[in-house]
C-alpha cells in the first residue's frame, strides 16, 4: 500500500468519535466549528432541499467551497457525483481535505464509480452492505459511511445499513478459510479485503454513520451499533435551533454510552427537522439505491 | 502495573491504547471523566480536532482537573491536536486551551490533507533507530521558551519537545508499528517521582 493511501486512511482515523456537518455558507461552517464539528461538508443545498427542489444535483461551485474553506480551520469535505471523475479532479485542484463520492447528488455514471486510486486526495463513499463497502475500498476509498436515506430525518435506513455490515462482518469471522472465496464471489467483493475483514473483524478503513440522523439519540444509537463517527446532513440546519442541536449531537457522539449525558443534551432542543417515511418516497427518489 | 490513560473524547484513541497494551507491565484505559484521573499514572491527549477536544474538555469539566494533575507532575503526552491543547501560545489566535507548555504552536502548519506526509528521522533521546514520523494536517512549534527541551526538528521547525513532565509531538507514533515513543513515555512515567506505580 502506498504512503498516500495510508495517510488518507489516517486522517479518517483522526475524525473518529466526531461529527461532520453539512453546511451551505461560511456562516454555517463557523457555527458548526464552534459547536465542535470535526469537519464540515460544503454543499449548495442540503439533501432535504435537493429532495424537495428536484432537478440534477451537481458538485457545488468551487468558489463557494473555497469560501467555506477559508472560514474554518477544521477539515473541509465536498461532494461529487458518483462516477464524475472530473468533478473530483476539480476538488483535488482546489485542495480540500476529503471528497464524498455521493449518492445524494445525481449519479453521472450508472455503471462505474470513480477510480479513486488515481487521486492523491482521499475519498469517502456510501455503502448499504459489506460487499458495497469493500468494492468502494477496492476502488481506493479511504473511509466508508452508511448511505442511510439522506434528507429524510429518518434514521431507519442508516440503522439497516450498519446492522447489515456488522452482521456480515461477524459471519465472515466465523467462516473457515475455504469458504471465504465463495463469500467474496457472492458479495461481489475483492478477495483480499474479504480475507482482511475475516481476520480483523472490522473494515480496513473507518466507518461513519450517515443519512437521516436528526437527534442526539440517533447519533448515540449509531455509535452503539458500531459506527466510528457521525455525518449529519439536513438534521442540523433544517432544525429550529441549529447551534444548540449541533452541540448536543457532538456531546451525544462522545458520550454515546452514557444515557445521563444523552438525556441532558436532548432537553429543549426546539423543533427537529420534519421527517419523511421511507415508503412514502417513490423508488426513483430513493438516494440509497444509487450506486452499486 | 503502569496505568496510562488516553483522553477519549474524540480522535485517535484506540490506536494509542493498542500500542500501550503491547508494552508489558502497562495497562491502557480510556479517560472520559475527571474522576478517572485519580487512577492513572500518566495521560495521553491524542490526535483529533483540537477545537472539538478542547470544547469537550471544558464542557465536561476535564480542563481544570487535567491542568491541576499536570501541575502536580503527572506526565502528559500530546500528539498533534494534543500538542495544540498543551501549548501556552497558538499562532494567530489570542487564546489557548490547557496553557501548560511554553511553546508557540502553529495549527495546520503544513496545509491541507494533500500536504500530509511521512518522514523518517533519528531522534537520539527516544531511539537509536530512525523512526517513522506521520504528519496528518499537522501543527509544528514555531518557538519554544523557558526550560523546553527540543527533541526533534524538521526543516528548521520543532516537531517534538519536552518540558519537565510534559511531552508534545507534531506527528503520530500511534499510527506506525514502532513502539519507541510509547516506551519512552512509559519510561518517563516510571522515572517520575511524583507518580507511585504499583
Amino acid at each position: 500500500m502506498s504512503d498516500r493511501y495510508e495517510l488518507n486512511k489516517n486522517l479518517a482515523q483522526m475524525l473518529k468519535g466526531g461529527v461532520i456537518m453539512d453546511v451551505t455558507t461560511p456562516e454555517q461552517a463557523q457555527i458548526a466549528e464552534k459547536a465542535g464539528a470535526v469537519a464540515v461538508m460544503a454543499l449548495e443545498r442540503v439533501p432535504a432541499d435537493i429532495r424537495k427542489e428536484g432537478g440534477v444535483a451537481r458538485m457545488s461551485d468551487p468558489k463557494m467551497i473555497k469560501e467555506i474553506k477559508n472560514a474554518v480551520s477544521i477539515p473541509v469535505m465536498a461532494k461529487v457525483r458518483i462516477g464524475h471523475f472530473v468533478e473530483a479532479q476539480i476538488l483535488e485542484e482546489i485542495g480540500i481535505d476529503y471528497i464524498d463520492e455521493s449518492e445524494v447528488l445525481t449519479p453521472a455514471d450508472e455503471m462505474f464509480h470513480i477510480n479513486k486510486r488515481e487521486f492523491k486526495i482521499p475519498f469517502v463513499c456510501g455503502a448499504r452492505n459489506l460487499g458495497e463497502a469493500l468494492r468502494r475500498i477496492g476502488e481506493g476509498a479511504s473511509m466508508i459511511r452508511t448511505k442511510g436515506e439522506a434528507g429524510t430525518g429518518n434514521v431507519v435506513e442508516a440503522v439497516r445499513h450498519i446492522r447489515m455490515i456488522m452482521s456480515e462482518i461477524r459471519k465472515l469471522q466465523l467462516m473457515p478459510k475455504e469458504e471465504l472465496m465463495t463469500a467474496a464471489k457472492e458479495m461481489g467483493a475483492p478477495f483480499h479485503l474479504v480475507e482482511y475483514v475475516a481476520e480483523n473483524g472490522r473494515l480496513p478503513v473507518v466507518n461513519f454513520a450517515a443519512g437521516g440522523i436528526a437527534t442526539p439519540a440517533d447519533a448515540a444509537m449509531m455509535m452503539q451499533l458500531g459506527c466510528d463517527g457521525i455525518f449529519v446532513g439536513s438534521g442540523i440546519f433544517k432544525s429550529g435551533n441549529p447551534e444548540k442541536r449541533a452541540k448536543a449531537i457532538v456531546m451525544a457522539t462522545t458520550y454515546y454510552n452514557d444515557p445521563k449525558v444523552i438525556a441532558e443534551v436532548s432537553e429543549d432542543l426546539g423543533e427537529p427537522m420534519v421527517g419523511i417515511e421511507i415508503d412514502k418516497i417513490s423508488e426513483e427518489n430513493r438516494m440509497a439505491e444509487r450506486g452499486w | 502495573m503502569v496505568k496510562v490513560g488516553v483522553l477519549a473524547l474524540q480522535g485517535g484513541v484506540i490506536e494509542h491504547i493498542n500500542m500501550l497494551n503491547k508494552i508489558s507491565g502497562v495497562e491502557a484505559v480510556e479517560v472520559k471523566k475527571a474522576e478517572q484521573l485519580a487512577h492513572i499514572h500518566g495521560l495521553i491527549i491524542p490526535g483529533g480536532e483540537s477545537t472539538t477536544i478542547g470544547k469537550l474538555m471544558a464542557k465536561f469539566n476535564l480542563k481544570e482537573p487535567v491542568i491541576q494533575y499536570a501541575k502536580n507532575g503527572m506526565p502528559i503526552w500530546g500528539t498533534c491536536a494534543g500538542m495544540i491543547l498543551l501549548a501556552k501560545h497558538i499562532v494567530n489566535q489570542d487564546w489557548s486551551y490547557l496553557n501548560l507548555m511554553d511553546i508557540y504552536v502553529r495549527r495546520n502548519a503544513y496545509g491541507s490533507q494533500l500536504d500530509s506526509f511521512i518522514s523518517y528521522q533519528l531522534i537520539p533521546k527516544v531511539s537509536s533507530e530512525k523512526l517513522p514520523l506521520v504528519f496528518i494536517r499537522a501543527p509544528y512549534i514555531e518557538k519554544a521558551e523557558g526550560d523546553v527541551e527540543v527533541l526533534a526538528e524538521l526543516n528548521g521547525k520543532i516537531i517534538a519537545a519536552e518540558q519537565k513532565n510534559l511531552l508534545a509531538t507534531s506527528f503520530h507514533p500511534e499510527l506506525t508499528d514502532n513502539l519507541s515513543f510509547h516506551r519512552y513515555f512509559v519510561d518517563k512515567i516510571i522515572h517520575n517521582d511524583t507518580v507511585k506505580t504499583g
